[in-house]
């Protein structure tokens, strides 16, 4: 538990000292909605229908753009050999590096939906759920992604494969998100979306931290 | 198991098997298809056009099929660094893409006098498309490192990541009820289709896995004859090193 709070606090720090990193997920955020009305026109009913979907697709590209640097930093600089040889089970260290990820990523992403939410004049009643599935939603995509970081590690053209191998996997969460939102906008109730989104959260929660550690170890092999 | 490890051993069991697979793949092909567009009588609603069922159910059925099958030989491979495994891997993932798509393209033609649309975003026909590219990612990553040793390695996880999607695309007519039919051949209450529709799909459907390990038997020994070729070329070149520096010394 000590080696997974280290790493977390470490990568926090090392984010923190960066932090133009964790401002660009954001800024990219906002600025890719902004785009929306420009595309579709400033009608504001059409906007407020769409603003669940826009809001949930924009947050995934956004965490998409920074899951390069998630481990790529360390495996260039060798700490990542440290991290594996080190006693701590790598599943935990992946665990660490994936939580600081949402923590830099995911969190200020929620932090930034509701003046999304306000500027596609969005229904504020469903803000609630809104943020709830995010809380539920996003830490799905930090874990998924990490997966598709380390798989990518050492590959050529590696940035251009993430996307490939991250975002067929991020859909189920992608449906339930806007799912949630949506019957909570249409006045129906919202649970089985979020149960839904949990049982995946639940599931990734299992499995990637595996499937990272088995593709960081074949990546520094 | 690790004895068809040994490539010639293996090439000599491919060599038996390969011409019944053949064989049987082009005679069930040829019973199927004609039975499926001569003798199967046209659907009392879907008229003439219910046909395109025999190559669409059947592709959706490998596309998925294929997908699994990967995943057992990831697990393999990873488990007990079986070389044959990866092989097996590999030459399937292209195979099972094109069954992808082909599933997709029919499903397509057959949407548009059906329902009046070319493409609908329900359950089944977008969890298909993800399958799709499921498929292209794990091609890509198999081709992606310079050690192709690490690349069946990543791919071999991404495969057992992504098979999380096979059963929601089994039940996503179940689940979600939009404009896809529910299912009616695979039910726990026996199928739903008359016989004489049902036989034709049937055996379209054995011709096509029959396809399959043919196809897959052929790739995995080029694959091999390859990897010797690279060996080979790699001895002439040390060999040549060590003559010049022979030659020098």
């Amino acid at each position: 538990m000590r080696g997974l709070a280290l790493i977390v606090a470490r990568d926090l720090r090392l984010a923190l000292r960066q932090s133009a990193d964790a401002w660009l997920a954001v800024l990219f955020f906002v600025l890719t909605a902004a785009l929306f009305p420009f595309g579709v026109g400033p009608e504001p009913n059409l906007l407020a229908r769409i603003a669940p979907g826009i809001i949930w697709v924009v947050a995934l590209l956004a965490v998409l753009l920074s899951l390069e640097r998630l481990f790529l930093a360390d495996f260039e600089d060798g700490s990542l050999e440290q991290l594996l040889l080190s006693p701590l089970p790598l599943e935990l260290a992946v665990l660490g590096k994936v939580l600081a990820h949402w923590l830099t990523t995911g969190v200020p992403l929620i932090a930034a939906a509701p003046l999304l939410a306000i500027l596609f004049n969005m229904d504020l009643s469903g803000l609630g759920v809104l943020l709830l599935a995010m809380l539920l939603g996003t830490p799905t995509l930090s874990l998924v992604g990490a997966v598709g970081a380390a798989l990518t590690l050492g590959a050529r053209r590696g940035g251009v494969l993430i996307p490939l191998l991250v975002l067929p996997l991020y859909v189920p969460a992608l449906i339930f998100g806007v799912g949630a939102t949506d019957a909570a906008l249409l006045g129906l109730t919202a649970r089985p979306h979020l149960l839904l989104l949990g049982a995946v959260l639940l599931v990734m929660l299992v499995i990637t931290p595996l499937a990272g550690a088995a593709a960081l170890r074949q990546a520094v092999e | 198991m690790h004895r068809f490890a040994n490539p010639a051993r293996f090439t000599r069991l491919a060599d038996r098997v390969l011409p019944f697979a053949a064989a049987g793949a082009v005679v069930a092909l040829g019973v199927g298809f004609y039975l499926a567009l001569f003798e199967a009588p046209a659907d009392y609603q879907q008229g003439e056009s219910v046909r395109i069922m025999y190559v669409h159910v059947p592709s959706a059925w490998m596309a998925m099929f294929i997908y699994v099958a990967i995943a057992v030989a990831s697990a393999v491979a990873l488990i007990w660094r079986h070389p044959l495994a990866d092989l097996a891997a590999k030459a399937s993932s292209p195979v099972g893409a094109g069954f992808a798509f082909l599933t997709l393209v029919t499903g397509s033609l057959w949407g548009r006098p059906m329902w009046g649309t070319w493409w609908e975003w329900d359950g089944r026909l977008t969890s298909m498309l993800i399958l799709f590219f499921l498929y292209l990612g794990h091609m890509a990553l198999l081709n992606a490192f310079e050690d192709s040793q690490r690349g069946y390695r990543a791919a071999a996880i991404l495969a057992l990541v992504g098979v999380v999607n096979i059963p929601i695309i089994k039940f996503s007519v179940d689940w979600w009820s939009t404009l896809h039919q529910p299912a009616s051949v695979m039910r726990l209450d026996g199928p739903t289709i008359h016989p004489s529709m049902l036989w034709p799909l049937l055996i379209v459907a054995v011709g096509f896995k029959l396809y399959y390990l043919t196809i897959a038997l052929l790739r995995i020994k080029s694959e091999l004859i390859a990897a010797r070729l690279r060996a080979l070329d790699l001895a002439t070149v040390k060999a040549a090193e060590v003559q010049g520096q022979t030659a020098r010394g």
